[in-house]
């Protein structure tokens, strides 16, 4: 693997390897010390057009903790708003020779056309509304450690799937993991076509009991600007997950940030069916993984050596 | 020329043709011709056709070889953009006709998007000076409906149709307003001047950047669905036959436009419609690796959509072929899928693509691609180009079994964004002489043509 650049790209074994070394990683994560030296001397270069604290800082950690030089390039306040082109961009920091650049912005596509523009590694950390891949890569590996397998596993993606980047990634990993993926939400916030991808369309949560896993997803305030959705209060009461339509034995993931009392209840998010807090210490070390994958030579360090690929 | 002609096309000086071409097949339906002659073009008119090896050439005369090759009727391209005045980083006259007659073209007619509008007599006049020095192949000029695209006021339209507007369009904008299109059609009927429209409720496209279906569900990206071109489409054809205006239809992409066409001729409506080779070749499955080449207005939709309009055009439903010629610089469209601006360049490839796509593959004619790629220009009253002894020759020599890489040799065009980039068509045009003037010559066929000059001394 030279790219992250979408979940569409990789293959089952693909995903399971990058989990099977994220568990390795997370052995040392409670160790006192949770460096390790695998990528000592390497550069990753964070990329970031749209604000990001927590999947930045998730990428920086995870850098650092494999001991490589970490360089964040935020565009707000740099060169693009001298009206530089991303190619100019990206081909001014590839002079600096970064081993890999992680980019997120609000633009489909543009991972890989950085793929194209320069040899460093490149990781999708959200481009527009098309992919998160280690979004999906991050709630796999949490789902994998609470059911052994996804294989059969029904899947409920609720909410804003128009709009998500976090709900493209999901589907395609979820089924490719062996999932049953079916998404809900208002009609006006799920895209004509989405059925194509093999997923079942609900407009309502009344068969949400079904679910083993129900994942919701943000609701932003400016869809209500945009006429998507009446009221933020009406789209609660049809669409918000509590404790009354969450299944007693379903577990719950949301992306973060969440709006409490908007798309999940008060008291779900808390409660010990939510995964939402192992879903974000889970973002480092499968990180850590992702970075690995792409960057690790047969010279570095390797914590698990019986899961590289032959 | 005819008059029609003579006061809406405008061309630069040229050196008239003198040709013998031997033993060529010529194909023109209109004219019912189809077998092998020799041709002559003398003093850039066609003064015979004859048995092949009946003909010699006069001493001034260019010998060419027609053996294996085609002659045809040369096409007419109701709609490129020229990008002058303003954008000539992307195209300039001299280029994009330059780009015309390396497709086989003897005439375009270029839209009024520029900057400035073509929405006043001054700036229509600049284009026809900058025409008369510049153009390759002759070139006619649309105005603009409203003043500046802007939707808000109707232009001079009798003015402008005086001084030698081909027609009125606001393309690459819908007239938005049914209020305003009804008004420029009542003022139609005084100034003249068909009325070619660019179909799209901007309510339902806005934000959209490619067609909305299961490939913009997986991408992430805007769709623009079928719908806000075919209501359009539907409701202005309306409009025209209530007013028993002339309307033109641009680049249809969808079923239900193609529907609403239907609807609308079977009226008795005056109305026609065109659609580009991209729509025809294309569907939305090109646009998964977001390529921006493939990012164009209205966009490539479906694999339905595209046999509705092979339908359409077989049917009669669908009047031409038009390339909507849409040049952007390279560092313009080499960027991020939903930033880049809409459109492909098409003149190079059209002929060679439809005759792949559409001929070649058995759903169409060559006679009848030949006619969908003559007839755009009759829409806004300029003459069909025929091959018709006395008259000046506008004529395409082509190789239909040559297969060819697109853009493997650069383009005439200053831009390089076109669709079919990369592909390999059949039929190679060889050879365009416009309006009695030799356009375009391949340049491995300039070169091969030069030793049987000397051989025909010999």
């Amino acid at each position: 693997m030279s790219n992250l650049l979408s979940i569409e790209d990789l293959e089952r074994v693909d995903i399971e390897r990058i989990c099977a070394r994220a568990g390795a990683f997370s052995e040392n994560q409670r160790r006192e010390i949770k460096k390790v030296p695998a990528l000592r001397g390497r550069t990753v270069l964070n990329l970031f057009y749209e604000a990001s604290t927590r999947t930045r800082s998730s990428f920086e950690l995870a850098a650092k903790r494999l001991s490589a030089d970490v360089v964040n390039f935020t565009a707000s306040g740099s060169s693009t708003e001298k009206g530089e082109s991303l190619k100019d961009t990206v081909l001014t920091l590839s002079a600096h020779r970064p081993d890999a650049i992680v980019i997120r912005c609000p633009w489909a596509g543009a991972p890989a056309l950085l793929a194209q523009w320069t040899d460093a590694a490149i990781v999708n950390a959200g481009d527009g509304k098309h992919e998160h891949p280690t979004q999906a890569l991050l709630d796999i590996y949490t789902l994998g450690r609470r059911l052994g397998s996804l294989d059969g596993a029904k899947i409920w993606i609720v909410g804003d799937v128009l709009h998500s980047r976090v709900a493209r990634s999901n589907i395609l990993g979820f089924q490719r993991m062996g999932a049953k993926v079916t998404v809900a939400g208002p009609p006006t916030l799920l895209p004509r076509g989405i059925e194509q991808l093999g997923v079942d369309v609900r407009y309502s949560l009344d068969e949400l009991g079904e679910a083993d896993v129900v994942y919701a997803l943000r609701m932003q305030n400016e869809r209500m600007q945009q006429a998507y959705l009446p009221s933020l209060r009406e789209y609660a009461s049809l669409f918000q997950i509590d404790q009354r339509r969450l299944g007693p034995r379903a577990l719950l993931m949301h992306p973060g940030p969440v709006n409490r009392g908007v798309e999940l209840s008060d008291e779900v998010v808390d409660c010990p069916q939510s995964l939402i807090l192992e879903q974000v210490a889970a973002g480092v070390v499968v990180r850590m993984a992702v970075l690995f994958e792409l960057l690790a030579t047969a010279r570095a360090f390797d914590p698990v050596n019986e899961h590289q690929p032959a | 020329m005819n008059s029609a002609n003579e006061q809406r096309l405008f061309r630069g000086t040229a050196a008239e043709a003198d040709l013998l071409i031997s033993n060529v097949h010529v194909i023109d339906p209109r004219a019912k011709i189809d077998g092998r002659h020799d041709v002559a073009v003398v003093d850039g008119q066609l003064t015979e056709l004859a048995p092949p090896g009946t003909l010699t050439a006069g001493p001034e005369a260019e010998k060419i070889d027609g053996g294996g090759r085609h002659l045809f009727p040369a096409f007419v391209d109701p709609h490129v953009h020229l990008r002058t005045p303003g954008h000539e980083h992307k195209e300039d006259i001299e280029t994009g006709t330059r780009s015309a007659a390396a497709g086989g073209f003897c005439a375009v007619l270029a839209m009024p998007n520029t900057d400035p509008v073509v929405d006043s007599s001054s700036v229509l006049r600049s284009l026809r000076d900058a025409a008369r020095r510049e153009a390759r192949v002759p070139v006619g000029f649309l105005a603009s409906i409203t003043v500046g695209l802007e939707g808000a006021q109707l232009t001079a339209m009798a003015e402008l149709r005086a001084a030698g507007a081909a027609g009125f369009t606001d393309d690459g904008m819908p007239v938005a307003d049914a209020g305003m299109l009804r008004k420029a059609l009542q003022y139609q009927r005084m100034s003249g001047g068909v009325l070619a429209l660019h179909e799209e409720d901007p309510s339902l496209s806005a934000g959209g950047v490619m067609n909305e279906g299961a490939v913009s569900a997986l991408l992430g990206v805007s769709g623009i669905p079928s719908i806000s071109e075919s209501t359009f489409v539907a409701r202005d054809a309306a409009i025209a036959g209530y007013e028993g205006g002339a309307v033109h239809m641009q680049h249809l992409s969808c079923v239900a436009s193609v529907e609403a066409i239907r609807a609308a001729k079977a009226l008795g409506y005056n109305v026609t419609a065109e659609v580009s080779p991209h729509h025809l070749c294309f569907t939305e499955e090109e646009v998964r690796t977001l390529d921006t080449r493939m990012k164009m207005n209205p966009p490539l939709r479906t694999e339905l959509d595209r046999q509705a309009l092979i339908a359409g055009l077989l049917d009669g439903t669908i009047d031409c072929i038009a390339t909507d010629h849409a040049p952007h610089s390279a560092h313009e469209k080499e960027v991020p899928f939903e930033q880049a601006p809409m459109g492909t360049t098409g003149l190079e490839s059209s002929f060679a693509a439809c005759y792949t796509e559409l001929v070649r593959s058995g759903l169409m004619s060559l006679e009848m691609l030949l006619e969908k790629m003559t007839c755009g220009g009759a829409i806004f009253g300029l003459s069909i180009p025929q091959i018709t002894i006395g008259e000046s020759a506008n004529i395409v020599l082509v190789d239909l079994e040559q297969e060819w890489q697109v853009g493997a040799d650069g383009y005439e065009s200053r831009s390089e964004n076109c669709a079919f980039g990369g592909r390999m068509l059949y039929g190679r045009v060889l050879l365009t002489v416009a309006d009695g003037a030799v356009a375009y010559r391949q340049r491995s066929f300039a070169i091969s043509a030069a030793p049987q000059l000397d051989e025909a001394a010999q």
